[in-house]
């Protein structure tokens, strides 16, 4: 049964291809990593399925429904930076999709309601190491703090689709390995389905259950731009196979 | 031997260093003003601090016979409202139109270009037609101020939402927010404490729009009172006014950022001393 379906979906900005014949079927409960070299198309790959970009041609399907054409709460994302609200307290943050859900008008649950919401929130800030933070406002929260928060807020509408692009390409080394033990975890947890696009290719590789890799297929030297990128390469990965980065992509993405 | 731009000075000593230049003014002033009294006492120009402290006395401290009212009070009672009003109105405008234009690509392509002309037109240049269609009553000087300060206002706040970055409103709508909900929850909390900023700004313009109004075509008003007793000479009211007029200013300006700093903590971030 596949959950996200792409099928033949092309993108252009008038004569210059960004993406060409993208077929892929993610399945439910899966890791995609995604990677490529700069310019490949990853981010607007991503766009695509966020919702803030409309294929040219082509279609996108969700449970073989075409996907709603702007971002909703069916799809949750971690950018790598930006992601929480400068003007609200992590607990704000976080009960600030509940309050839109419960609340279209106010966008501020109040009552039992709003003490129900608060507890769900705390729930889930203890869940990602943020006990000690529910009044600190995202300013003094360090770098690898503001991801943990962005996960917490983007996982209390319980989406369907986590959508992460570079999520720790912004992080130290160790809290890097720290960050990718919760993704792990709340992946697990939250019977998520991931697409993650990342420059780091073990990371791809450590976390996935699929790498995918965006290039150029064919490459015209007089109009580089006529070309678009797509999926060139798609490893499946179990854990009994090997994690270590295939050679073929040795070439394909710095590591 | 330390770099001079490396040398900072202490709390008390930045205190004192700042009021150094005040103070040199102020004795530069007396020294003038002593030598003219010294050799025309009847001189007008540079009035001595006795000539001003019975000029303020007059003004502020003794009804005028003719309205019974203490004139420096019924001045500022008259401009403050006129400013209160204009720079109230303004600022409910610009929240308006400054959210809208700034998020909402619609509202930004249909008055965009309407609120960038009109922001060119120089405001004294319309006064003229404020007097015609309003007369000469508070309107037109409420309008003077308003339509000399709300377009760049408004200008400003649309460029500062427009910048909250593109991951912050993708964001809500992932979390499930409305147009009106990311208005009124991600837009407008931002917007607020840079919407004082720029009123603190055009408070300064605000002033000159209102003096001369006041000063054209008014009966009562710190800037009409200045304007009226210059025909007598009467430097021992006018420098008076204008002090006051400044710490007007400046109890504004301090009070806004007051405002904004206990309001809107998260927006001012731990200055470093330097």
């Amino acid at each position: 049964m596949s959950k996200l379906a792409f099928r033949n979906v092309w993108v252009e900005y008038g004569s210059k291809i960004v993406l060409e014949k993208v077929d892929l079927e993610v399945a439910d409960g899966a890791f995609v990593s995604i990677i490529g070299p700069s310019g490949a198309g990853k981010s607007t790959f991503l766009r695509l399925a966020l919702g803030q970009e409309a294929p040219t041609r082509g279609s996108i399907l969700l449970d073989g429904e075409p996907l709603s054409p702007e971002p909703g709460p069916d799809r949750g994302v971690v950018f790598q930076r930006y992601s929480v609200f400068p003007h609200m307290n992590a607990l704000d943050n976080v009960t600030f999709g509940l309050d839109c859900a419960g609340s279209p008008l106010r966008g501020r649950l109040g009552g039992k309601d709003k003490k129900l919401a608060r507890e769900a929130a705390k729930a889930l800030l203890a869940r990602v190491g943020l006990e000690h933070n529910f009044k600190t406002y995202p300013r003094a929260l360090s770098g690898g703090m503001q991801q943990r928060l962005a996960l917490a807020q983007a996982l209390i509408t319980r989406p369907r689709i986590l959508l992460l692009d570079e999520p720790f390409g912004a992080l130290d080394p160790g809290v890097r390995l720290d960050m990718h033990a919760l993704i792990t975890e709340l992946w697990t947890e939250h019977k998520l389905t991931i697409l993650m696009v990342t420059h780091d290719i073990k990371e791809a590789f450590k976390l996935g259950t699929r790498v995918v890799a965006f290039d150029k297929r064919r490459h015209d030297p007089q109009a580089p731009h006529r070309y678009g990128s797509t999926a060139v390469y798609d490893f499946p990965l179990d854990d009994k196979k090997s994690r270590a980065v295939p050679p073929v992509l040795k070439g394909l993405v710095s590591t | 031997m330390r770099r001079l731009l490396n040398a900072r000075p202490r709390v008390g000593g930045r205190l004192l260093l700042g009021l150094l230049p005040i103070l040199a003014l102020v004795l530069l002033y007396l020294v003038i003003a002593t030598a003219r009294h010294t050799e025309n006492p009847r001189d007008k120009i540079t009035p001595i601090p006795a000539a001003m402290a019975a000029g303020i006395q007059t003004m502020a401290f003794e009804p005028d016979p003719r309205t019974g009212e203490v004139p420096l009070v019924a001045d500022t009672k008259a401009s403050l409202s006129r400013l209160g009003i204009a720079v109230g109105l303004a600022a409910a405008t610009t929240l308006v139109l400054g959210l809208t234009i700034g998020l909402l690509p619609y509202v930004r392509a249909s008055l965009g270009p309407l609120v960038a002309t009109i922001s060119v037109i120089p405001p004294i240049a319309v006064l003229p037609i404020l007097f015609i269609v309003f007369g000469l009553g508070e309107t037109s000087k409420i309008v003077l101020i308003f339509v000399g300060i709300t377009p760049v206002m408004v200008r400003d706040l649309a460029t500062h939402v427009a910048a909250i970055p593109e991951e912050q409103i993708v964001k809500a709508q992932t979390l499930g927010a409305s147009t009106w909900l990311t208005l009124l929850r991600v837009a407008l909390p931002q917007a607020l404490p840079r919407l004082i900023d720029s009123l603190r700004l055009s408070l300064c313009p605000a002033w000159v729009y209102l003096i001369s109004a006041e000063a054209i075509a008014s009966d009562v008003g710190l800037g009409y009172r200045i304007f009226l007793v210059r025909r007598y000479l009467a430097m021992d009211i006018i420098l008076p006014y204008v002090v006051w007029i400044s710490l007007l200013a400046v109890i504004m300006d301090l009070a806004l950022q007051a405002w904004s700093r206990t309001s809107f903590a998260w927006a001012h971030p731990p200055r470093n001393v330097r």
